[in-house]
C-alpha cells in the first residue's frame, strides 16, 4: 500500500463549529511527535457537514480515506495505524452511503478538496486557466455568446439568463461601469454561498474577473453578509494573493484590462438581497429597492451600469469556460441548464451541501443523496426557497428541480435552501415562521408589504394560538394575493408563497387548528397538554425534578402527576422521561 | 497617526484613527458605523454624531441607517454576546426551546443584557450552519448541535473563564 503523504482537515464554518479545530492541532501534534513528514492541509467544506469533523488522509498514489465525526481522542488510532503503519482504521472510516454518487460537481468541484488560502492550489486544479484564455483568446462579445448558450441563469433566485444579463450592462457606455457579487445570503436555511466562499474564494474571482471583462467593468464589489466572518477573512486573502500574482490590478496578465475588487459588508438585512437596495446600502444609505426601470445595467450604482449576479452564478463561469457552453448543457433540462447546490437541513439525515444536475427529482435528492428521514419519520413537505419559496408536499416529491416545475407547484426554485420536515413539523407553525420573517425584514416602504404581512402574521399566530376563526383562512388568501401584486420587490411579492402553498397543499392541518383546535404534529403550545401515564410512570422523579416551574408533583397513587394550571408546556419532562410515560395530547 | 483639532481625550483620539480609515463621503456611513460597533461593541450616541459630522451627513440619516440595519446596536452589550439562530432549519429543529432555555438559564429575555454585564443575548436570522441546528454563535464561535445540556456546559465555561 502507498504511504500517507498529506492529512486534510475539513475547517469551514460547520467543521470549526463541530471542534475541528480541535482535530487539526491534535494531529499536527501527533504527527510532530512521530516526527512523520506528512503535510497537514486546511480545506473547505466538502458538503458532508452531517459527519463533521472530517478528515483525509491521503497516499502518495492520491488515494484519499475520510474519517467522519473524528474525536481527539481517535487521533492517536489514526496516526499510529494508518499514517504509520499504513492500516485504514476501518470503523472509524464513515461508510459509502451514496451521498456524492448522484452529484455532479461544477461549482463544489474543488470545495474540500483544496486549501482556499493557497492561491497555488486552486491553480493546481485548473484555476485561473479560463481567465488566461478569455484574455487571450476571446473578446467581450465572445464571452458573452458563451455563456448564452451555456443556458446559464442567475442561481440567486430569479433565474434570469446571465448572459443576456451581461449583454444589457456591455451594450451601456463606459468607461464607469460596475460588477458587484451578490453574497447577501439571507434566506434562512440556506448556506451555499458561504460555502463556496470560505471552500474556493479564488473561483468567485475569478468568474468576477471574467464577467467583468465582458460587460468592461474596471470595478468590482463584493456585498458579503457580515454574519460570515470566516468568508470575509478568506476573500481578503484571496484578493490580495490574486493582485499579487498578476490576476487583479492594472493590466492583467498583461493584457489592456484592468479591474479591482472591493468588499462591502452587509448589516443585516435581507433586502438587501434585491439589486436596487443592494445598490443603496453600497451607497451608504438605507436598503430600500427603487422602482425598475431604469434597471442597474443602465443606472446602478452611483448611477452608472452595473451588472449584479450572486456568487453561485459566478462560480460556474470558469468552468463553463474551461470546458466549453455545451458541456456544460449537456447538464439539466430544456429551460434549466447546469447543476444546481442545494443547502440540505431540517430533519434529513445527511444535512449538508450537495451539487445535482437540474431536473433531479425532489425524492431522488431526500432519499438517495440525504438518505431518508431521521429516525425513519414520515416525509411530509419540502421548503424550498427560503421565505421566498414554498412547501411542496411528499406527494409532490416525483417532481424535477427545475426552475419551471418547481415554480409550477406554487413555490420557488429561489437560492437553493432545501429544508426537510417530518411528521412531527407543523406546516402552520412553519408558515408563521416564514411571514414573521418577512414582516420584520420588510423595509416598509410599500403599504402592502408593510401592513399587509403583518396582518398576515396575526392571522398566523391567532390560528397557532388555537384563536383562529374559519375566516382567517380566506383573509390570509386575499391578503396573499394583494401583497404580491401591489409590492415593488422581490420580497413583497414572494412573501406570501409560504402562505398560499400550506393552504394550498394543508389545508386539513389549518382546519385542525382553527376547527378541532387541535394540532396534528404537537407542536402549538396552546393546543397541546401534557399528560403522564400511570402505568408507564415508575415514578423516578427525573421530571419533577427537570420542571422549570413545579407543575409537576407526586400524585395520589405511584406515580408523578403535572399541574395543567402551572404547566408552560416546554416539553423537557417530555425529553427527560427514560420510560416515555409523558405523552403529548 | 491622524489627528483632529477637537481630540481632548483618549477616546476621540481612538474614534479619530476609526474614521480616518475611510473617506468623509456619505457611503462611508455604514462601514464607519460597522468599524465603530467592532471596536465599543455598540454605538454611542457621540459617536453616532461623529460619524454623521466626519461624513458630511445629517446625523437623522446616520441614525435612520443605524437603526434600519439589525447588525447595529446603540446599546452597550454585555461582554460576551450569544446570537442564537433563529433560522429555519434551527426552527424546525427546536431553537425556541433552546432560546426559552437560554433565557431561564440567563435570566434576561433577548435583547438584554445580564446584571453582571456578561452576557447579552440576541436572536439572528440564520448563522449558515444548518447542518449542525440547533446552532449559536458566542462572540465568533460558533456552537451547534444545541441540546439543554450543552448549553448548560458551554455557558458554565464563559462563566469559570471569567472567574478565573
Amino acid at each position: 500500500m502507498s504511504h500517507v503523504t498529506e492529512v486534510w482537515v475539513g475547517l469551514a464554518t460547520c467543521g470549526v463549529a463541530a471542534g475541528a479545530e480541535l482535530v487539526y492541532s491534535t494531529f499536527e501534534s501527533s504527527l510532530a511527535r512521530h516526527n512523520l513528514p506528512v503535510t497537514m492541509k486546511r480545506v473547505g467544506c466538502i458538503g458532508m457537514c452531517y459527519n463533521e469533523p472530517l478528515v483525509d488522509v491521503v497516499t502518495a498514489d492520491e488515494n484519499r480515506f475520510t474519517y467522519g465525526h473524528v474525536r481527539p481522542e481517535d487521533i492517536g488510532r489514526i496516526v499510529t495505524e494508518h499514517v504509520l503503519n499504513g492500516r485504514p482504521v476501518n470503523e472509524l472510516l464513515i461508510p459509502a452511503d451514496g451521498f456524492f454518487e448522484h452529484q455532479v460537481r461544477i461549482v463544489l468541484e474543488n470545495c474540500g478538496l483544496i486549501d482556499p488560502e493557497v492561491l497555488e492550489e486552486y491553480q493546481g486544479h485548473d484555476g485561473y486557466k479560463a481567465l488566461q484564455r478569455v484574455l487571450s483568446e476571446l473578446t467581450p462579445a465572445e464571452v458573452i455568446e458563451e455563456i448564452k448558450s451555456s443556458g446559464l441563469r442567475g442561481r440567486g433566485g430569479a433565474g434570469f439568463p446571465t448572459g443576456v444579463k451581461w449583454d444589457f450592462a456591455a451594450r451601456e457606455p463606459g468607461p464607469e461601469k460596475f460588477l458587484i457579487c451578490n453574497a447577501d445570503e439571507g434566506d434562512p436555511g440556506a448556506f451555499m454561498d458561504r460555502s463556496v466562499l470560505e471552500g474556493d474564494p479564488h473561483r468567485v474571482i475569478e468568474g468576477m474577473i471574467i464577467a467583468a471583462y465582458a460587460i468592461g467593468a474596471p470595478h468590482g464589489y463584493i456585498y458579503v453578509r457580515a454574519e460570515y466572518p470566516m468568508a470575509i477573512e478568506r476573500l481578503k486573502k484571496a484578493i490580495a494573493a490574486a493582485g499579487r500574482a498578476g490576476f487583479l490590478g492594472e493590466n492583467i496578465l498583461g493584457s489592456d484590462f484592468s479591474f479591482d475588487i472591493k468588499i462591502k459588508t452587509g448589516a443585516g438585512a435581507f433586502v438587501c438581497g434585491e439589486e436596487t437596495a443592494l445598490i443603496a446600502s453600497i451607497e451608504g444609505k438605507r436598503g430600500t429597492p427603487r422602482r425598475r426601470p431604469p434597471y442597474p445595467a443602465v443606472s446602478g450604482l452611483w448611477g452608472k451600469p452595473t451588472n449584479i449576479n450572486n456568487v453561485e452564478t459566478l462560480a460556474n463561469i470558469p468552468w463553463i469556460i474551461r470546458h466549453g457552453a455545451k458541456e456544460f448543457a449537456h447538464y439539466g433540462t430544456e429551460d434549466s441548464r447546469g447543476t444546481k447546490v442545494f443547502a440540505l437541513a431540517g430533519k434529513i439525515n445527511h444535512s449538508g451541501l450537495i451539487e445535482v444536475p437540474m431536473g433531479m427529482s425532489i425524492n431522488k435528492i431526500v432519499f438517495d443523496i440525504g438518505g431518508g428521514l431521521r429516525e425513519n419519520k414520515e416525509f411530509k413537505a419540502v421548503q424550498i426557497g427560503g421565505p421566498s419559496g414554498g412547501c411542496i408536499p411528499a406527494r409532490l416529491a416525483d417532481v424535477p428541480v427545475d426552475y419551471k416545475s418547481i415554480t409550477q407547484t406554487g413555490a420557488i426554485m429561489g437560492s437553493g435552501g432545501l429544508i426537510v420536515l417530518d411528521e412531527d413539523t407543523c406546516m402552520v407553525d412553519v408558515t408563521r415562521f416564514f411571514l414573521d420573517f418577512a414582516q420584520k425584514e420588510s423595509c416598509g416602504k410599500c403599504t402592502f408589504c408593510r401592513i399587509g404581512t403583518k396582518r398576515m402574521l396575526e392571522a398566523l399566530t391567532r390560528i397557532c394560538d388555537g384563536e383562529g376563526v374559519p375566516e382567517d383562512v380566506d383573509n390570509l388568501i386575499e391578503l396573499a394575493d394583494k401583497v404580491r401584486v401591489y409590492s415593488l420587490c422581490g420580497l413583497g411579492q414572494t412573501a406570501p408563497n409560504p402562505v398560499l402553498t400550506t393552504v394550498k397543499y394543508f389545508r386539513n392541518e389549518y382546519d385542525a387548528h382553527i376547527i378541532d383546535k387541535s394540532c396534528p404534529a404537537h407542536v402549538c403550545r396552546a393546543l397541546i397538554h401534557y399528560e403522564i401515564d400511570p402505568s408507564a410512570c415508575k415514578n423516578c422523579g427525573l421530571c419533577t425534578k427537570q420542571c422549570p416551574v413545579q407543575a409537576i408533583s407526586q400524585g395520589k397513587g405511584d406515580h408523578q402527576q403535572i399541574d395543567q394550571s402551572i404547566c408552560i408546556k416546554c416539553g423537557q419532562c417530555h425529553e427527560v422521561c427514560p420510560f416515555g410515560a409523558i405523552a403529548i395530547q | 497617526m491622524p489627528h483632529s483639532n477637537s481630540s481632548i481625550t483618549g477616546m476621540s483620539n481612538e474614534v479619530d484613527e476609526l474614521l480616518h480609515l475611510f473617506a468623509p463621503v456619505p457611503a462611508s456611513v455604514i462601514p464607519l458605523l460597522q468599524e465603530i460597533q467592532a471596536h465599543y461593541g455598540y454605538i454611542s450616541e457621540t459617536n453616532l454624531t461623529r460619524v454623521a459630522t466626519y461624513a458630511h451627513t445629517p446625523k437623522s440619516t446616520v441614525y435612520s441607517v443605524a437603526t434600519f440595519y439589525s447588525q447595529f446596536r446603540l446599546t452597550r452589550p454585555g461582554r460576551y454576546l450569544i446570537r442564537i439562530c433563529q433560522g429555519t432549519a434551527c426552527h424546525v429543529l427546536g431553537a425556541n426551546s433552546i432560546c426559552e432555555h437560554l433565557e431561564e438559564q440567563l435570566g434576561v429575555k433577548v435583547d438584554e443584557t445580564t446584571g453582571d454585564g456578561l452576557f447579552t443575548l440576541e436572536s439572528v436570522r440564520c448563522l449558515g450552519c444548518c447542518s449542525l441546528a440547533p446552532a449559536m454563535m458566542i462572540g465568533d464561535r460558533t456552537y451547534g448541535r444545541l441540546t439543554r445540556g450543552r448549553v448548560d456546559t458551554i455557558i458554565g465555561a464563559y462563566r469559570n473563564r471569567e472567574e478565573e
